[in-house]
């Protein structure tokens, strides 16, 4: 059982290989669905390890900490693993048919493995402690992520992918760049070595400016407002499977590499008060919600509306960062979930939608109201979560950030939460109208396949039992807030 | 059954109720029947709170925990009780009447309308018995969303552009406004439970305090304080049986009601005296009144009259409630029902006119009453107990409220009244005096008399309510004497 901290990441990556040697159409499929409940189940007896005795650590190769890489494990990416296993062991399922329609044929085999390589290196990223490790590991998942998108049916998949390609690499190099430079001052890779070496060295250009560095490429890679131009054709034109997996999981552990390295590898207190980070990332995180909100009022297709909206979304979580106070980070770590946990069951919802259409503009909703009860109604669900209506986790989450932003006094922030939120029911609203009291019902469109409806579900109905039960998500959260500020478990 | 039983089941009855009009939606007698055994066992359920909350027997109920500390729970208090009375009272005499109108009219989705109908009254329930203010929130969302639908009903151009002004004000008010102050509260007072004497006294200065009640009232759009009223004369697209409960009674009363909650249970009526700023509010208020009602002397379609009336008459509740002295709270306690059985029945006959012959302008009313006597007798007694002319309901509360304001020595509620007497009286008179008194002068395109029997019957009832209430309020004024009494 002590493995199984590294077996969460290994099993999937060798999985990949095997996947991709896998006759037919439906193996790759199957033995992929089992991997990611596999892991899934992995990861749940992992964070339950880590609530009943606090941190993991496990040597690689039984090299001890600081030469070896360690992988350590704590509240904060416990709780990350068990979202991405999570989101990967339902949408999975739902891959099957929607794969099986939006991929070729013959490329079936490599999309499985291009997947499950994703997934390892998200699990990756959140397991390993080590600084250098994360850089592999972001590599090994862009890559993957790189090809996935470029599968989609659309020929504009190809550039989508190949800018996602671009600007990908440009942040995982600023973030090597940073970490080399990091290196070269405190001679570790290890993040917690880093933690205790840094104060000594911290008043350096040098370590100035490896933070610039990291924190640019990071922010490259959550696709912070104005560095998201990547993100929703990347989205639009993915598979629909991978739309769901990526939107749910990629930024958000982007945003867990930024929150562990501001907060256990620089400290609340160098990167906030000496350093001033705030200033920059409350800016941007303000101008993300509020524009994107706006430009995601305007599209004319509802997969790349529901992009801009993520891009407004990664908003909220890195405000709730920036305010460095348990309750703010709270807040981010929580909205980090239930984001993923709302834009999965709308992007599949969506799916469902392509399935059924083979597109998703909205004007081509009208009438899907009655044409497809189920797979609307999925969509409202989930709308009403990024919304932030109450009983859902949207709410929660939402909750947390206004009350850390009353904390402070912060008055400006509590508005522009607001006016996000208002916007969101401005262009959630817009695809319900048209679904539901414009134009006739379509009798060529039948209800989605319920092996697609299922997962959908799924999720949708978490969104609403999460929001009414928080006891198992807020409380992990809240710890982890906790323990990333040091403030005692 | 015990009193917390009681409680838990005013929520459960209704959404059961939801459930089995989906499950018999095929069959339109069943359908029917469901929603009057529903909407009859609510109103016992109400009833036997209300015999608990008169034994002393006050049990807190936790539905669940979403936020730690944060309860949604339910707990009965004279308020809240007399809200959820007034509701499912009015909900059983509404779905006889809905049968005639739906059927009469032959509308489309019936079984989503009567499944929307049910969720509302959860919503209105929720608030009504809420024993925080997040809870409150809550239902009070729950309120908005499931009316969405009724209002968009039709699903006409003209139903969805109305419906979208309704949807955009309520969320845009209640996530923008409504939702801060909650929190601001929260974070200042650490708690949101409703408790006598109020929970924010010493926590707030007098500038801040002012804030926060501009942004309760302006936020808690469903009492459609101008500048965010629009909303109501938008929802007038919907079904009458729609307009009748939810935008007479059960939606608008919801925001008074919560307005009236949040002045004497969350900031406490001592605390806010002690605020000067507070008397903003009171202007603010008595505008609205004298505003709408001068809009509605200007309406010629019956059902927005109704609507600006109805913003009028929202506004003396707030008005009394701004008062802030006991007996002003009990007058916006009285009008609270005494408006809705009134404005019910108001509704109801102008649904009924619709029904019987088609005409929904004030103007196409000449000599009606000939023809459709007891509607419009109905109409009468609704018409002059929003004038407040005895012996009706809406005299008895606006006797409070002056009483109130007299305590008070605040001189401005008193001449809003007079003036708004004259202007319900200078709008109202005519359609009476119309109807009775003059010929008809057009010849209708068909023969009428008469609406369905359901309909008929529903409003001469609630017309009847509202004569008795004149005589017969002593109960309801003695249970409301408690809430403010001094803890």
């Amino acid at each position: 059982m002590e493995h199984l901290q590294v077996l969460l990441v290994v099993v999937p990556l060798l999985a990949a290989p095997v996947c991709a040697l896998l006759p037919g159409r439906r193996m790759p499929w199957l033995f992929a669905t089992v991997v990611a409940w596999a892991a899934f189940a992995m990861a749940v007896a992992l964070a339950l390890q880590v609530r009943a005795s606090g941190v993991l650590s496990y040597a690689l190769g039984d090299w001890a900490a600081p030469w070896g890489i360690e992988y350590r494990l704590d509240a904060a990416n416990a709780l990350v693993q068990l979202l991405v296993a999570a989101i990967a062991a339902v949408v999975l399922p739902y891959a099957g048919r929607s794969v099986a329609r939006e991929v070729d044929p013959a490329r079936q085999g490599g999309f499985y493995s291009a997947l499950l390589l994703l997934i390892a290196g998200l699990l990756g990223i959140a397991a390993t402690g080590d600084a250098f490790n994360v850089f592999v590991f972001l590599e090994i998942s862009s890559l993957s992520t790189y090809t996935l998108i470029a599968m989609g049916r659309d020929r504009r998949a190809l550039t989508a992918a190949f800018r996602y390609l671009i600007m990908g690499t440009i942040g995982a190099t600023f973030y090597l760049i940073g970490v080399g430079l990091l290196y070269a001052m405190t001679g570790t890779l290890n993040m917690a070595d880093l933690a205790e070496r840094l104060p000594a060295v911290s008043d350096t250009r040098t370590v100035h400016t490896a933070v610039a560095f990291i924190v640019a490429g990071l922010c490259l890679k959550i696709a912070l407002f104005p560095l998201h131009l990547w993100l929703p054709n990347a989205y639009a034109y993915a598979p629909s499977a991978v739309t769901a997996l990526m939107a749910a999981t990629s930024t958000k552990v982007a945003v867990y590499v930024l929150i562990r390295f501001v907060y256990t590898v620089l400290g609340a207190d160098f990167a906030f008060g000496e350093l001033s980070l705030a200033a920059v990332l409350l800016g941007l995180a303000v101008l993300g919600m509020l524009t994107a909100s706006v430009v995601a009022l305007t599209q004319p297709d509802a997969k790349r509306l529901l992009a801009y909206s993520s891009v407004a979304q990664v908003g909220y979580m890195v405000l709730g960062l920036s305010l460095a106070s348990v309750t703010g980070l709270t807040a981010a770590l929580l909205h980090m979930m239930n984001h993923a946990l709302m834009k999965s069951a709308l992007f599949m919802a969506l799916g469902c939608v392509a399935y059924r259409l083979g597109g998703t503009a909205v004007a081509d909703l009208r009438g899907l109201g009655r044409s497809m009860p189920w797979t609307m109604a999925a969509f409202v669900g989930g709308g009403l979560s990024l919304i932030g209506v109450p009983l859902t986790v949207g709410f929660i989450s939402k909750w947390y950030l206004v009350l850390a932003a009353l904390e402070q006094g912060r008055w400006i922030l509590v508005a522009a939460v607001v006016a996000s939120s208002l916007l969101a029911v401005a262009y959630i609203w817009r695809i319900v109208e048209v679904a539901y009291f414009q134009g006739p019902a379509r009798a060529d469109v039948k209800e989605a396949p319920w092996s697609l409806l299922v997962p959908t579900w799924i999720l949708v109905l978490a969104n609403f039992w999460l929001g009414i039960d928080t006891r198992a998500t807020v409380g992990l959260a809240g710890e982890a807030a906790r323990t990333l500020l040091g403030a005692g478990p | 059954m015990n009193t917390a039983t009681a409680l838990q089941m005013c929520l459960l009855v209704p959404a059961l109720g939801a459930a089995g009009i989906v499950a018999a939606g095929r069959w339109p007698n069943l359908r029917e029947t469901v929603t009057l055994v529903t909407a009859a066992a609510l109103f016992v359920c109400v009833l036997a709170v209300l015999a608990g909350l008169l034994d002393g027997d006050v049990p807190t109920v936790v539905l669940a925990e979403p936020l730690p500390g944060l309860p949604l729970a339910l707990r009965p208090e004279p308020l809240g009780v007399l809200f959820a009375l007034l509701a499912s009272g009015l909900w059983l005499v509404t779905s006889v009447y809905s049968i005639g109108y739906m059927r009469a009219k032959q509308e489309a989705h019936q079984t989503r309308f009567y499944l929307c109908f049910a969720i509302a009254l959860v919503g209105a329930m929720g608030v009504a018995l809420a024993s925080n203010l997040l809870t409150l929130f809550v239902f009070y969302e729950v309120l908005t969303l499931s009316t969405y639908p009724l209002v968009a009903h039709a699903g006409t151009p003209e139903a969805i552009r109305g419906a979208r002004t309704y949807l955009g004000i309520l969320l845009a008010t209640s996530i923008g406004l409504f939702l801060p102050a909650i929190l601001w509260t929260y974070s200042v007072a650490g708690t949101l439970d409703f408790r006598p004497g109020g929970v924010l006294a010493g926590h707030l200065g007098p500038v801040e305090t002012a804030l926060l009640l501009g942004l309760f009232v302006l936020g808690i759009g469903k009492a459609a304080v101008m500048p965010v009223h629009r909303w109501l004369p938008a929802a007038m697209v919907a079904p009458t049986p729609v307009s009748a409960l939810l935008h007479a009674v059960a939606v608008v009363k919801a925001g008074v009601f919560t307005i009236t909650k949040v002045v004497i249970y969350i900031f406490g009526l001592e605390f806010l005296a002690g605020v000067p700023a507070e008397r903003i509010l009171v202007y603010v208020a008595g505008f609205t009144v004298v505003a709408s009602s001068i809009v509605a002397l200007r309406q010629d379609n019956l059902k927005r009259l109704l609507a600006y009336s109805t913003i009028g008459q929202l506004s003396y509740i707030v008005l009394a409630a701004m008062v802030l002295t006991p007996l002003a709270e009990i007058g916006a306690a009285i009008h609270m029902v005494a408006h809705g059985v009134a404005k019910i029945t108001l509704f109801f006959t102008a649904g009924a006119i619709y029904v019987a012959a088609g005409k929904t302008r004030v103007s196409e009313l000449d000599g009606i009453a000939h023809r459709m006597p007891w509607t419009l007798t109905a109409f009468a007694v609704g018409a002059l107990s929003m004038v407040g002319v005895p012996p009706t309901a809406g005299f008895v509360s606006k006797w409070y409220i002056i009483a109130g304001a007299f305590q008070n020595d605040l001189y401005f509620v008193l001449v809003v009244l007079i003036l708004s007497t004259g202007l319900n009286a200078a709008y109202f008179l005519p359609i009476i005096h119309r109807a009775f008194f003059r010929p008809e002068t057009v010849v209708p395109k068909y023969d009428h008399g008469e609406a369905p029997w359901p309909m008929v019957a529903a409003l001469v009832f609630t017309a009847t309510l509202t004569l008795l209430f004149f005589f017969f309020n002593g109960p309801v004024v003695d249970l409301e004497k408690s809430i403010v009494r001094p803890s």
